[in-house]
């Protein structure tokens, strides 16, 4: 029996447990019948595949953390110090050489006696590691299943017990979103940290320059990079908030149009189409921004005589937030449909009812009693336009000009990040860790733009419920 | 003859008639059949008609909800509409500011005349209309804003004051007259939507008549409040039945007996009955009212 059995036969035992645990809780209800069991037979199945089945995934998921680390220990033992010393004292690389040989990448003739004979250790090693991984866990589960078999009796709560196993599960999924999230930040903290032993803090943050180019020999030319990412802040403003100026009047007024004016026809030709705009990938926005506007929009400047005062470029900041602001119309429209229509209808016919004209009703009552609503999507929208990496990187290019012209080419902190990080780095680098910092950066101010958003919501709330 | 006789099946003792039981049997009210051009009985009709509505019917798409519903409201008179649910009063009254335009499938046919003037022609704008004509709904609605913003939204988007003392004067007036001055002069930077059921219904009064309306339409305007807060409302109307015109919708007979002048009552859609409340309440002239009134359905 080979570990890739062990799965099934697992769900195999687990499936007669169950079988089992049900017919032995109708068997001891006896002629009673299931009227004295506390709880009913499927219960008392669940309980028992249940106890089959968790400690030996337990014993699995303990094992498989620990084995690499005792059979790589294993083998070290047999690797003779003068080979780790022929690798330049990198044990790394003679167990490298030891992995490949018995993964059988690399012929025994190449190497030396003493690692040919570790590599053979190592696969028997690893046979027997999953033989008695398998041996081991299908005990385990073969022990549950037949200890929770002999508890069963009427008065075991196995209903209740069942539940509760259900609950701790739900309670495991839901930690793993958290625990993910608490992961990912401490990753970024921790290499930011790296990165802020090199650079400081302060020139992080408010230097003007960006040019995070550091060489990796001494003799190269523009060795010393530097990392002042105010130029990307304020680019990704730049085009955070062209965006926000095309999104949300528009969204906003297309969500007052199809809730309070459009007849149910119209209502329901736009609302699909809009679903389809939001459905379209942002790379496909991205190369119609690069390669349909940003030509148009720099032929529109020049044809305006702009460029005598500006620097007009054909990879501009205009053009990606334009793009960018069409792209998230749909969010602030859906999210402000909702709240629109979650107004009252007696709120509407109460405004009516005194003469207001259709105009009124909506500036003075809908607007007013939806805000909240509304404040929270434009914030979404926010975080959503400040995020957005494609269109950006494809349509506004990748110099770190600190510019308020939207003609000009401008750069972003999601755009750097990934120049940053694409293609072969070493993680040592300024250049590599600065992409953490950045995405620290850019965590802190979603998180407070959300948070933000929220206080806003319940601030308006207090006043108006 | 003989033959034909015997040919003749026998009656089964199934089909006979169970024996009669000695009950007196009040015909379904609800099933009595009301032909479609019946015509109303009492005096739907007055010399100094506010209102003077002929012929109206109301549509719901293919579902007619009000037939032929003659009928006048005088000037300063009171006029209670009841009548079981589902009878059409409400769809009536919503008529009278044409607030049923907001319903897309909604259609209205006859002639409903203010002062003469036809409130369905085309050239007829709402919202004059509903300044003219206001109404006070079910459910107290006062707007999330405060209760002085409530009441100034009327004069400010009819533009009845220029001035901030005008507006001051006019909401300090309406809620004096909608009896809630007392209660709200110390806090009227405070949210309308604070107030108790029955103030907010009274700020929703207030409200109405802050902009001057002719006319004040009621939906059932104590049918959410208890009965210290429907009181007090039902005194407020018979103060304000000295300025304006008001007609009510409600449930509550009492209520009808209690504010109102005259009284009509409404069944399956069709205006059975007008008269006198006193004489609605003691001499019905129609079966289906004293049924109604007696509490027999509802």
């Amino acid at each position: 029996m080979e570990s890739s059995v062990l799965l099934p036969v697992l769900a195999l035992l687990c499936a007669l447990a169950f079988v089992a645990g049900r017919s032995r809780s109708l068997a001891v209800a006896g002629v009673g019948g299931m009227r004295i069991l506390n709880s009913l037979p499927f219960y008392y199945g669940s309980l028992t595949a249940f106890w089959c089945a968790l400690p030996s995934l337990a014993v699995v998921l303990i094992w498989s953390i620990f084995d690499g680390v005792i059979i790589e220990n294993m083998v070290h033992a047999l690797v003779p110090p003068a080979a780790v010393e022929a690798a330049g004292g990198n044990i790394g690389l003679v167990m490298n050489q030891v992995r490949n040989l018995a993964a059988g990448h690399l012929s025994a003739d190449s190497v030396e006696p003493a690692i040919a004979a570790a590599a053979d250790r190592l696969v028997a090693l690893e046979r027997i590691n999953r033989w008695a991984l398998t041996g081991v866990a299908l005990s385990f589960a073969l022990i549950g299943a037949i200890l929770a078999w002999l508890k069963i009796n009427p008065q075991l709560r196995a209903r209740a017990k069942v539940e509760d196993i259900f609950r701790w599960t739900l309670l495991a999924c839901a930690s793993l979103a958290i625990l993910t999230t608490i992961g990912i930040v401490m990753s970024v903290l921790f290499e930011s940290m790296r990165f802020f032993s090199k650079v400081p803090v302060t020139e992080f943050l408010f230097g003007l320059e960006w040019s995070p180019q550091t060489a990796i020999r001494a003799d190269q030319q523009g060795s010393s990079g530097s990392f002042g990412a105010v130029p990307l802040f304020a680019g990704t403003l730049l085009i955070a908030g062209i965006a926000l100026l095309v999104a949300v009047p528009t969204g906003l007024m297309v969500a007052i149009y199809l809730t309070e004016y459009a007849s149910p026809r119209m209502r329901n030709l736009i609302k699909p189409v809009l679903e389809i705009l939001a459905g379209i990938p942002t790379v496909v926005y991205g190369f119609f921004a690069a390669l349909t506007v940003a030509p148009v929009i720099r032929d529109m400047g020049v044809n305006l005589g702009l460029d005598e005062w500006l620097t007009i470029s054909s990879e501009s900041a205009l053009a990606a937030g334009l793009v960018m602001g069409v792209m998230i119309i749909p969010f602030v429209s859906s999210l402000s449909d909702d709240v629109i229509t979650a107004v009252p209808r007696s709120l509407k016919d109460g405004a009516l009812g005194l003469g207001s004209t259709r105009s009124e009703v909506v500036k003075l009552v809908v607007i007013p009693a939806a805000l909240p609503g509304i404040v929270g999507s434009v914030l979404l929208a926010a975080s959503r336009a400040i995020g957005e990496t494609m269109i950006v990187v494809m349509a506004a290019g990748l110099a770190a000009n600190l510019t308020a012209n939207p003609f000009d080419s401008v750069t972003t902190v999601t755009v750097q990040i990934v120049t940053l990080l694409v293609g072969d780095q070493e993680f040592e680098s300024a250049k590599t860790l600065a992409a953490f910092a950045l995405g620290l950066v850019l965590f802190v101010v979603t998180l407070g733009l959300n948070y933000f958003a929220l206080y806003i919501v319940r601030k308006y709330r207090e006043q108006y419920e | 003859m003989q033959q034909t006789l015997e040919q003749k099946p026998p009656v089964s003792p199934k089909v006979s008639a169970p024996p009669m039981a000695p009950t007196f049997s009040i015909p379904e009210p609800a099933q009595m059949p009301v032909s479609a051009d019946y015509k109303t009985v009492g005096v739907p009709l007055v010399e100094n008609a506010k209102f003077a509505m002929r012929d109206v019917n109301v549509f719901y798409g293919e579902k007619q909800a009000v037939f032929n519903v003659n009928l006048d409201i005088g000037e300063n008179e009171v006029i209670a509409m009841i009548g079981p649910s589902g009878c059409g009063k409400s769809t009536f009254l919503r008529c009278l500011n044409r607030m049923n335009d907001t319903i897309d499938i909604c259609r209205v046919t006859g002639s409903i005349q203010l002062d003469g003037e036809e409130i369905y022609a085309s050239k007829m704008d709402v919202v004059p209309l509903r300044a003219r004509v206001g109404m006070v709904f079910q459910k107290p609605n006062p707007f999330p804003k405060s209760i002085y913003e409530n009441v100034a939204y009327g004069p400010k988007i009819h533009g009845l004051a220029s001035r901030r003392v005008d507006l001051d004067e006019i909401v300090e007036t309406s809620l004096r007259r909608a009896g809630l001055w007392e209660e709200v002069k110390d806090r009227l930077d405070a949210p309308g939507t604070g107030l108790s059921g029955g103030q907010q219904q009274r700020l929703c009064i207030a409200r109405t008549i802050a902009v001057s309306p002719e006319v004040i339409l009621m939906d059932e305007p104590c049918s959410a409040l208890d009965p210290i807060a429907t009181a007090k409302i039902e005194e407020l109307i018979a103060e304000l039945s000295q300025n304006y015109t008001i007609a009510i919708v409600t449930h509550s007979m009492q209520q009808a007996a209690r504010v109102s002048h005259r009284t009509a009552y409404f069944h399956l859609g069709k205006l059975i009955e007008v008269n006198d409340t006193q004489k609605v309440f003691t001499t019905p002239d129609h079966a289906l009212t004293e049924a109604y009134i007696t509490g027999r359905f509802g």
